[in-house]
């Protein structure tokens, strides 16, 4: 209990000397740094929307980055059609996205394991066809470009700051969640699902509960997205990238908390840093992830945890 | 508006052998999927690698006979890249849980994405049928181009020869066994390992063959294989895991929805066959036919 304690203190230590450095650092560093950071939290924070139904809740949730889309189309459409003050529809994105989350949910929750992750493909497919082919509505596969965000978000600075206060907000709320009865419950589900149901656990509801939660994050990242980049795109709803989210999870460690935020920062900065001088960064990618399922498929995160936990015990 | 009956009647044969080759493609898949247990999304990949072979193939021999040994070789040069793959990575990772084998197939199919943009560049590339399928013939009054006849009549054929390999042979009836209790078959003295090998070059090997049919019918270009594999496995769970019988019907379901579709409403085409799909799970979530898992 008291090493517990310790250790919580000595995490919390860690994350507000890291805020600090983050509340730092763009005075500091060149622009175009400050906009990889900026782009870092918003995959960070997908990343780890995924993980909670995937890591915590061992979920097969093949197509997360629908959620995603569906939320940056919100918040773009809202903003851009129905020409709705920037507040409303950064608040009304992230809910479009959960009921998404509960419709699609609510069909995917009757099957488990791959056939959940099959149906979630196909439906989510659906949502990136009609996207992909509605020219009137989401202009199609062009997507929306050149979305106009409010001026004091016009800044690379600014747009910086914004991004990080909603990243550590949903980081905050998403741990008490992971830390909540909910939040353990959904972990005993992923472990034990025969049991749970035994001890009088509805596993279906508390799995559809934690999609709808998961889908509601991805919806802030897709609206953070927005207000980055400026426009959308239907890639943002294909499969390929919400199999890259997966990778992020992967990369970092499914069962730590924090792990994604490192995949994601591994996955950004290696499409931005080796994607400049040569254009196969994939490549790079695949071979590092397959040398991760051979010799560490922790993750980073679970990784350096064991081995320091180890050390402490 | 008005449909007369030869265009239902050509969109329909588009459509059959446009299932034809997702057929092809999918047993091979489903062969894995039921033998191995390993949800391979590098398939379209290898599909690919099938498509852009049969390319080169016929630029080194110009005429017809340049897409005849295509078809040959193609696969062929399909089965040894996948034959490494297994030797390789495969075999070390059979145990581990299929999250961990999809996102390690996923990685697969990056590394070969970017191979085959390093090998054959990122240019659209199309070839030829040879001139005996120039031409359509007649039936029921409307014309069908002779390539889609021909389509018609291989995938039967590729039904027919998997399923007298898989019940008929000694090889196809242990792959069998192995696919429902590999540790007995292990039990009784025989080498899983080369069988599981063998399974996996086979079911690879179709998908190259169905690379090389596919490309005379589209331009070839890298992202191909995405475009393919969702498909592809969407038809195996449809049809039933692991039942070649059950990929052919997923895939007539898939083709014949996708040619109807752009019949009635060509802007939401791509919409039919994911509705399709969707009902037939949300109806028998465990596929139409008996999956073998």
């Amino acid at each position: 209990m008291l090493l517990k304690g310790v250790l919580k203190k000595r995490s919390l230590w860690l994350s507000v000397i890291l805020l600090i450095i983050l509340l730092a650092l763009p005075p500091v560093i060149p622009r175009y740094y400050t906009y990889i950071m900026t782009l870092i939290f918003v995959t960070a924070l997908l990343a780890m929307s995924l993980n909670m139904v995937v890591g915590h809740g061992g979920l097969f949730q093949f197509h997360h980055g629908v959620f995603y889309g569906v939320g940056a189309y919100a918040f773009a459409l809202t903003l851009v059609k129905a020409k709705l003050p920037v507040w409303f529809c950064f608040a009304v994105s992230p809910i479009v996205a959960a009921m998404f989350g509960f419709l699609i949910g609510w069909f995917c929750v009757r099957l488990t394991k791959l056939y959940f992750g099959m149906l979630q493909i196909s439906l989510g497919t659906l949502l990136w066809a009609i996207c992909f082919r509605w020219y009137d509505l989401t202009g199609g596969d062009d997507g929306i470009h050149g979305i106009a965000v409010p001026s004091f978000l016009s800044s690379t600075t600014n747009a910086y700051y914004f991004v990080l206060l909603f990243f550590v907000l949903c980081l905050v709320v998403m741990y008490m969640i992971f830390k909540s009865p909910f939040g353990m419950t959904l972990q005993a589900l992923r472990d034990n699902p025969e049991r749970c149901s035994a001890v009088g656990i509805n596993v279906k509801r508390h799995q559809l509960m934690g999609i709808v939660i998961a889908t509601f994050f991805a919806g802030v990242a897709g609206a953070l997205f927005v207000i980055l980049e400026r426009s959308v795109f239907p890639e943002l709803l294909f499969w390929v990238l919400s199999l890259e989210i997966f990778i992020m999870c992967l990369l970092g460690g499914w069962f730590t908390f924090a792990g994604p935020v490192i995949g994601a920062a591994i996955t950004v900065a290696l499409r931005t840093f080796v994607g400049a001088f040569t254009e196969y960064w994939t490549l790079i990618l695949g071979c590092l992830l397959i040398f991760l399922i051979f010799f560490l498929p922790e993750g980073v995160m679970g990784f350096l945890e064991q081995k320091f936990g180890a050390k402490r015990s | 508006m008005v449909y007369d009956f030869s265009a239902l009647m050509s969109q329909f044969v588009v459509g059959l052998s446009r299932s034809m080759i997702l057929f092809v493609v999918t047993a091979g898949l489903s062969f894995v999927l039921g033998v191995l247990r390993v949800p391979n999304i590098a398939h379209g990949s290898l599909y690919m690698i099938g498509a852009f072979s049969a390319f080169s193939i016929t630029k080194l021999v110009p005429g017809a006979w340049g897409f005849w040994l295509a078809l040959l070789i193609a696969p062929l040069v399909v089965a040894l890249v996948s034959f490494v793959a297994e030797r390789a990575l495969f075999c070390h990772l059979y145990q581990r849980e299929h999250l961990m084998l999809l996102l390690f197939t996923f990685a697969l199919s990056l590394i070969i994405g970017d191979l085959v943009k390093l090998t054959w560049g990122a240019e659209y590339k199309s070839i030829m049928a040879p001139t005996v399928f120039d031409g359509s013939v007649r039936i029921f009054g409307s014309s069908i181009p002779k390539y889609s006849v021909f389509l018609l009549i291989i995938g039967p054929l590729v039904a027919v020869g998997l399923w007298l390999f898989t019940n008929k042979t000694k090889l196809g009836k242990i792959a069998r066994a192995a696919a429902v209790d590999r540790e007995m078959v292990g039990a009784v003295g025989i080498n899983v390992s080369w069988v599981f090998a063998f399974a996996f070059v086979l079911g690879c090997l179709l998908a190259g063959l169905g690379g090389a049919l596919v490309a005379p019918t589209i331009s070839i270009t890298l992202g191909m294989d995405h475009n393919l594999i969702i498909e592809a496995f969407l038809i195996v769970i449809i049809g039933g895991l692991g039942n070649m019988w059950g990929a052919m019907v997923g895939s007539l379901i898939f083709g014949l929805t996708q040619s109807f579709g752009v019949l009635f409403w060509p802007q939401f085409a791509i919409v039919f066959p994911y509705t399709a799909v969707v009902i037939v799970l949300l109806l028998r979530p465990k596929g139409i036919l008996k999956s073998v898992w």
